[in-house]
């Protein structure tokens, strides 16, 4: 029961700390402030934990934990934008080699619908190529953890999907394809798909044998067994996979726009470089990286939601409380 | 199942049990020439030194191990893979890591295609029955060793199998816990009359819990003896502590298993 209440401290400081988020970031950006908001929210940590059984970790918990954990990264992001905007204002680069923040916001502003129709093709082409090398992923993965024929049939051709360099594929796809949607979607399958795999079979096959005989002595059949002993316990391996893959299903798409495209954010980016519009160039990489922040965090909400009952979910929260 | 005559055939059959594994870097012999009859229910307790084959034994009554030789039967048919009439209870507690206790006890229930009514009031009675009570959200990593081992308890016994094959259950529970869930253990076994093959290092427990106990040798594992235990069916813990039938067979198990262990 202690350690459960001492759980509950954790999250709490989880909250406290992101609500107090919002105030931090600015205190430490701009220099001298005082530190008072900081002062304001350790006392509210110190707050005795309730008493009896706590509640099970509602979502706005789980978000809370998960903001928590992005508010350095965001600091961080910050530093940066105050170090861009001191080198460009202050023109030690070139301003048509590195444009300050405002002229990228006011790009970015000026061609929002443009750019926002491109931001849609890239996402729309990064997802779906996502969804399918998951879906294929996954079907490999067991594939390959469940028969040792197909273990050594399908290994070495994922293996060589994997080595081969995506980029220099991707001009032929085109061939094959044409300019449309389709090469950029295999792309960003083809680049997605092995993380998938690796940790599908991880997953699989990290099973305790004991769980598995247990399963046996209850008479369930294979169906049985995998949907409610084996994929559940893949399930954080799993997950791992689906975020080195989410981000890699983004570069895909790109690099197939790269080649040979007439929409979408890599198109755009050939364009702006074209033209030595280092501002749109700015603007478009910024709205790529978005792309790939957004889908990650997706994928670890996800995570949170499917495994929070998994030690690396766990380990998280209860850090905060030191 | 307890209205089974015991002269028509055994629960369980063994004879001639062997048992090798072959690893890439040894071969170890786990079980040699075991041969072994249960009556109907009957409980028997195996107590016998550390690594000599008893979680083995088990596992080949329940066709999760297939011996090297020998023949093995489970109510009166051949052992040919896995088992389901049984309720297994590993050393390990073996608990779904994503799953509250409750929810670990009826994976029984689901694996089987139980009745889902019947199954949830019956794990709600051995619930309350284990003092899980309050317990029945928590996560396996919420609760203690002991308690692990008594929703694995519970599992075992959902479906009310007409054989219980337990590995060490009680292995990780205090010593008042632990008696009064042999105490529990006992009554059922009373009620029901499962048959019940136990395996433990306490000789206490063994002699409380047994109507036979068997001795088996370090490996490779070999029984010694079987002891039958002269004590009342129906066993009172106090009374059975003091009773000298008890410490008498009680003294012969400590010194058997202590020369077998000195031979060695
Ligand atoms: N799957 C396996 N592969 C190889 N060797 C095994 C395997 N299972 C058991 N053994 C070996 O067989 C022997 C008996 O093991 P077993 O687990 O049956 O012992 P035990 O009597 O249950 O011991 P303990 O009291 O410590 O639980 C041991 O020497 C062990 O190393
Ligand atoms: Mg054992």
């Amino acid at each position: 029961m202690t350690e459960n209440s001492l759980d509950t401290a954790g999250r709490r400081a989880a909250v406290d700390k992101a609500s107090g988020e919002g105030a931090a970031a600015p205190t430490l950006a701009s220099e001298g402030a005082p530190g008072a908001v900081d002062d304001a929210h350790s006392s509210r940590v110190a707050s005795p934990p309730p008493g009896g059984r706590p509640p099970r970790p509602t979502l706005g918990r789980r978000a809370a934990a998960l903001a928590d954990s992005l508010w350095r990264p965001a600091l961080v992001l910050v530093a940066f934008f105050v170090a861009w905007w001191f080198v460009a204002a202050r023109e030690y680069v070139p301003n048509y080699l590195v444009p300050t923040p405002g002229q990228v916001w006011t790009t970015m502003t000026n061609q929002w619908s443009e750019l926002a129709r491109h931001t849609m093709v890239t996402l729309y082409e990064t997802v779906l190529g996502f969804v399918l090398a998951a879906a294929l992923g996954l079907a490999t993965a067991v594939a390959i953890a469940y028969s040792r024929t197909l273990d050594k049939a399908l290994y070495p051709i994922v293996l060589f999907a994997q080595v081969i360099p995506k980029i220099a594929i991707a001009p032929l796809l085109v061939v094959w394809f044409g300019l449309g949607l389709t090469p950029k979607i295999i792309l960003a399958v083809l680049i997605a798909f092995f993380p998938v795999v690796i940790s599908g079979v991880a997953g699989l096959r990290s099973t305790d044998p004991e769980l598995l005989d247990l399963s046996a002595t209850m008479g369930a059949g294979p169906w049985r067994t995998f949907r409610k002993i084996r994929f559940p316990n893949a399930l954080p391996h799993l997950m791992a996979g689906l975020k080195v893959a989410v981000t890699l299903a983004v570069v895909g798409a790109v690099v197939g726009e790269f080649v040979g495209a007439s929409e979408g954010l890599g198109y755009v980016l050939l364009l702006a470089n074209g033209n030595l519009d280092s501002a749109l160039l700015f603007a478009d990489l910024i709205l790529m990286s978005a792309i790939g922040i957004v889908l990650f965090v997706l994928v670890e909400i996800a995570e949170a939601l499917l495994i929070p009952w998994h030690a690396s979910r766990r380990v998280g929260v209860s850090l905060t409380t030191s | 199942m307890s209205t089974a005559p015991a002269a028509t055939g055994t629960a369980i059959g063994m004879s001639g049990v062997t048992v090798r594994f072959t690893t890439r870097r040894s071969q170890t012999t786990a079980l040699d020439d075991v041969s072994l009859d249960i009556e109907p229910g009957e409980f028997v307790t195996i107590v016998g030194p550390s690594g000599c084959g008893k979680s083995t034994l088990l596992k080949i009554v329940a066709g999760l191990v297939t011996p090297t030789s020998g023949e093995v039967s489970l109510l009166r048919r051949p052992v040919r893979g896995p088992q389901k009439e049984i309720g297994f209870v590993f050393q390990k507690a073996a608990l779904l890591e994503w799953r509250g206790a409750r929810a670990n006890i009826l994976l029984q229930a689901e694996m089987r295609g139980m009745d889902r009514a019947r199954a949830a009031r019956r794990a709600d009675e051995l619930i309350e029955m284990t003092g899980l009570t309050g317990f029945e959200k928590a996560l396996p990593h919420e609760l203690s060793g002991g308690m692990q081992q008594r929703v694995a308890l519970c599992r075992a016994l959902l479906h009310a199998p007409p054989v219980l094959l337990m590995d060490e259950p009680f292995g990780a529970l205090d010593a008042l816990t632990r008696e009064q869930m042999n105490a529990e253990l006992h009554r059922i076994w009373r009620e029901t009359g499962t048959t019940v093959v136990l395996v433990t290092h306490s000789i206490a427990e063994a002699v409380f819990l047994g109507t036979r106990v068997v001795v088996m040798s370090p490996r490779p594992g070999r029984i010694i003896r079987t002891f039958p235990v002269e004590l009342p069916a129906h066993r009172d813990y106090a009374q059975v502590m003091s009773d000298p039938r008890f410490d008498r067979l009680a003294t012969e198990l400590r010194g058997l298993l202590g020369s077998a262990a000195a031979n060695h």
